[in-house]
């Protein structure tokens, strides 16, 4: 009996191993002349300032957070949509009222100016 | 899986253990889907550069091979023969691996593209769950590449650009509930099955708010804030030559080619064509792969005619715009689809063509409703500080 995710494992392993392959035969074809202005980091032209790993606007850890509140709610959704056409007509209204109050989650976010990109 | 019963599987059995036959024929399978995942690059590489060309009233690459079509081949042995820089203080680790993840996260996502009728990589009850997820893996592989590179724009190119996959992969999964919901069932193959009209005519909306989030989600035009050339150098790749930045353009390419596969899956009916797939089996992938490349015209052409977005303007668009308009497409279409389930199909597929186009001309009319009063807003304000609008 084959297991389907057996074989997405296996494709895992292909995939990495197939990249490598392709990077390790680009490495003996390729030339390596390394010398420390090459290795600078690129600005633009100008010299480095400052340290490479700025501080974190916060306002990504916002988006990250109203991502997960919305990928929760179609987890969620995923097995209603499945099993939608033996479904009766109460669990369609429950899974609305469900979704409606995610609308009004992303309504009172988007009220609050936490959507806003500052 | 289209390898069992056919000569190699019982030359195989002539010798080695069932067991080992069957792990060797999932191999073979899966190193032809990975094969397969690199053949787009060289299709869509020279039509990318001669439809934008086109479109540009230009002609794009003609010299290397008849009308440019070799010019992925010397594009390859650029790649292979430049020389690999790091940066001094990079880390090596995450440096390394990110293309790498990139390409395979990428590749992964071939294994459920249902070719023809028997020939899938993996007919997984969750299908397009998985292409869902993989397509989100390469996710934090940009955050790894941006963060590798010891470089302030990677970085900030990284955050943006996870900022904006994470944002469209809401209405992304959430236009993929509709063809689902009435298909049934999450497997790809299932839901060609299903699909005696193409829900592309069902369910516009859906199909309009998949495509824009799939052009999102792949970082193209007029999304393409990740790789812009004028603004952020190169984004998160910056740092990366040679056949590093390859692998990043072959991960870009692969996964434009599964989202038009999938679109086309889910919304234009696969291997389907009006009972011809049947009569003629072998034409069932070229009908795909026609349809795929269908919609991959589209997403070029409309590279080649939009300006880009801005990063607020995209996010604005994505939280405001297209994801209520899914959430208020999903509640509409279910209680449509559950009041017109008894009745004949052709009712069926008129009210929900009917509904969603409701729905589609109704969030228009909010959107220029609400343009129309930011737009007077703005005159009232100009002209309150004395300006010299006419």
């Amino acid at each position: 009996m084959r297991n389907e995710f057996a074989f997405i494992g296996l494709l895992l392993l292909v995939t990495l191993g197939l990249n490598s392959v392709i990077l390790f035969v680009a490495r003996l074809i390729r030339p390596a002349k390394p010398n420390p202005i090459k290795a600078e980091t690129y600005e633009c032209g100008i010299e480095v300032v400052g340290n490479a790993w700025v501080q974190f606007k916060a306002q990504y850890y916002i988006y990250a957070l109203v991502f997960v509140i919305f990928d929760i709610e179609a987890a969620f959704l995923f097995p209603w949509a499945v099993a939608f056409d033996q479904l009766p007509l109460f669990a369609i209204v429950e899974m609305i009222i469900f979704l409606l109050i995610l609308l009004a989650a992303l309504v009172y976010v988007w009220r609050k100016g936490d959507l806003e990109w500052v | 899986m289209p390898l069992k019963g056919t000569f190699l599987e019982t030359w195989l059995l002539g010798f080695l253990s069932p067991s080992l036959t069957d792990f060797l024929l999932n191999l073979v399978m899966a190193v032809i889907v990975a094969l397969v995942a690199t053949l787009p690059i060289v299709v869509l590489t020279w039509m990318e550069r001669k439809v934008v060309a086109r479109i540009q009233d230009r002609i794009g690459p003609n010299l290397a091979g008849p009308y440019g079509m070799l010019q992925a081949i010397a594009d390859a042995i650029k790649m292979f023969t430049k020389e690999d820089t790091m940066p001094a203080e990079a880390d090596r680790v995450v440096y390394n691996i990110a293309p790498i993840a990139m390409a395979a996260a990428a590749m992964m996502t071939y294994a459920v593209f249902p070719w023809s009728p028997g020939v899938v990589g993996a007919d997984l009850n969750i299908g397009v769950l998985y292409f869902l997820a993989m397509g989100a893996a390469t996710t934090v592989v940009v955050l790894m590449a941006g963060w590798g590179s010891n470089n302030k724009y990677a970085l900030l190119g990284a955050f943006r650009a996870v900022a904006q996959l994470i944002s469209y992969e809401i209405p992304q999964v959430l236009a993929l509930m509709v063809p689902i919901m009435f298909a049934g069932t999450m497997s790809t193959v299932g839901i060609v099955q299903k699909q005696e009209v193409i829900y592309a005519l069902l369910f516009p909306v859906s199909f309009l708010a998949f495509l824009i989030a799939g052009i999102a989600e792949t970082g193209r035009s007029p999304f393409d804030l990740l790789e812009a050339e004028s603004e952020i150098v190169a984004g998160y790749h910056t740092e990366y030559s040679g056949m590093k930045f390859a692998l990043f353009f072959l991960a870009e390419y692969a996964a434009t080619f599964g989202v038009a596969v999938i679109t086309a899956v889910a919304f234009l009916g696969g291997w389907r064509f009006f009972g011809l797939e049947t009569r003629l089996p072998f034409l069932a992938p070229i009908i795909l792969v026609l349809k795929a490349l269908l919609i991959v015209f589209v997403l070029m052409w409309i590279r080649g005619t939009l300006p880009r977005f801005r990063i607020d303007h995209l996010l604005a668009f994505n939280w405001k715009f297209l994801v209520p308009l899914t959430l208020i497409n999903i509640v509409v279409v279910a209680i449509v689809g559950k009041v017109v389930s008894g009745a004949p199909f052709g009712v069926q597929a008129v009210v929900l063509l009917a509904s969603n186009l409701v729905l589609l001309f109704g969030a228009l009319a909010v959107l220029g409703a609400a343009g129309r009063r930011a737009r007077r807003q703005w005159e009232e304000r100009i002209a309150s500080i004395g300006g010299v609008s006419s």
